[in-house]
């Protein structure tokens, strides 16, 4: 069995209300110095073994995520 | 000639009969069609109507996007058929890649369902005639938001693509491409929708109880939050409220036309678009 983690984010350009939203809210509440917050997706993956990095991208590229207004990396994991 | 609308039904969707009701009261003929079925035979146009498609989960219109009848749908597509998408619709056609872009989350994060001005555009959209007038329409939307890259906007405006841009009723209509995207019509900044702003009025005579929000300071903390003085409420890029495909035939829009064709809920401007589809597909 082999496991991927696949980590979605909001491409660079396009804006994360969200991410935004939660960072001025941590702005309110006193913590300085955050430049940035992005809110994106976690998505857990096990598949068989033959399930290689490639066939995982494509799954990224065809369904898991958007490429027009997202960016997505792919992390194997142990 | 007599010609019929298919009306795709997904899991989650929740406006399909809306959708017929209002084709029905104009006296055009409708069916449904399950997502499951694989043809649209006896279809002459496809509407693709709101709501969750599949929970919305994974992405608006990312699962439905896979449904057996989606493949029909692109090759009517492919082969000239007019499809209108409407809000989940809308985000349906742009996962499918028959529309460009895609629709994201509203800037305010907020869940928006009012009554928006809209600027008819001159598009080579076959659903709108390219008229200057402005039209009122209703949207109830959480993920409205248009955005596509830089050459993508600039290949919309220049082929006519952009149908529709939310804004005031009084800015000036017609068709600027040269316009630098974050154009705000004039009047724009703290418009108050007049219908709405009515309707709280007499609210407010009728000393309805509870307190009802004003329009005024809705639409002022919509500015706020954005921080710009943008006409979308939901911060679409450049104001763009629906787009349509290279040859016109495919169109999608968040608001809901289907919403007001009786004239029971405000206005009848939801008329225009089934009406002008259904004269071409007469002519044809």
């Amino acid at each position: 069995m082999r496991k991927y983690n696949l980590y979605i984010t909001a491409k660079k350009g396009i804006f994360d209300p969200a991410g935004a939203t939660a960072q001025s809210a941590l702005d309110n509440l006193g913590f300085a110095g955050v430049n940035s917050v992005k809110i994106g997706k976690l998505i857990e993956l096990e598949t068989a073994d033959e399930v290689n990095t490639d066939m995982v991208e494509t799954m990224c590229k065809k369904l898991l995520a958007n490429p027009i207004i997202e960016d997505f990396r792919i992390e194997e994991v142990q | 000639m007599s010609f019929r609308f298919g009306v795709v039904v997904f899991p989650g969707s929740n406006c399909e009969q809306d959708v017929v009701y209002a084709l029905d009261y104009l006296g055009y003929t409708a069916d449904y069609v399950w997502h499951q079925d694989h043809s649209l035979a006896g279809c002459d146009a496809v509407i693709l109507p709101g709501g969750f498609s599949y929970g919305d989960y994974l992405r608006c219109g990312a699962i439905a996007r896979f449904s057996p009848i989606m493949e029909a749908v692109v090759r009517f597509a492919q082969d000239g058929g007019p499809i209108m998408g409407i809000c989940n619709g809308f985000q349906v056609l742009t996962e499918a890649h028959l529309l460009p872009g895609a629709l994201i989350r509203n800037k305010g994060l907020k869940f928006l369902c009012r009554e928006v001005p809209l600027r008819v555009e001159q598009s080579v959209c076959q659903w709108l005639k390219p008229t200057t007038q402005t039209l009122r329409l209703p949207i109830n939307h959480n993920e409205g938001n248009y955005r596509c890259d830089a050459a993508t906007l600039k290949s919309l405006v220049d082929n006519c693509q952009v149908v529709l841009r939310y804004g005031a009723p009084d800015c000036a209509p017609g068709y600027v491409p040269e316009r630098a995207p974050g154009y705000v019509p004039e009047r724009a900044s703290g418009y108050v929708p007049e219908r709405a702003s009515e309707r709280v009025s007499e609210r407010v005579a009728g000393g309805a109880p509870g307190s009802m929000p004003s329009s005024a300071s809705d639409a002022a903390g919509l500015a706020g939050a954005a921080g710009t003085a943008e006409v979308a409420p939901n911060g679409a890029l450049d104001n763009i409220a629906g787009i349509c495909n290279r040859e016109g035939n495919v169109f999608g829009l968040m608001p809901h036309p289907e919403r007001v064709c009786d004239g029971i809920s405000g206005n009848s401007d939801g008329i225009v678009f089934f009406e002008t589809i259904a004269q071409r597909l007469c002519a044809v």
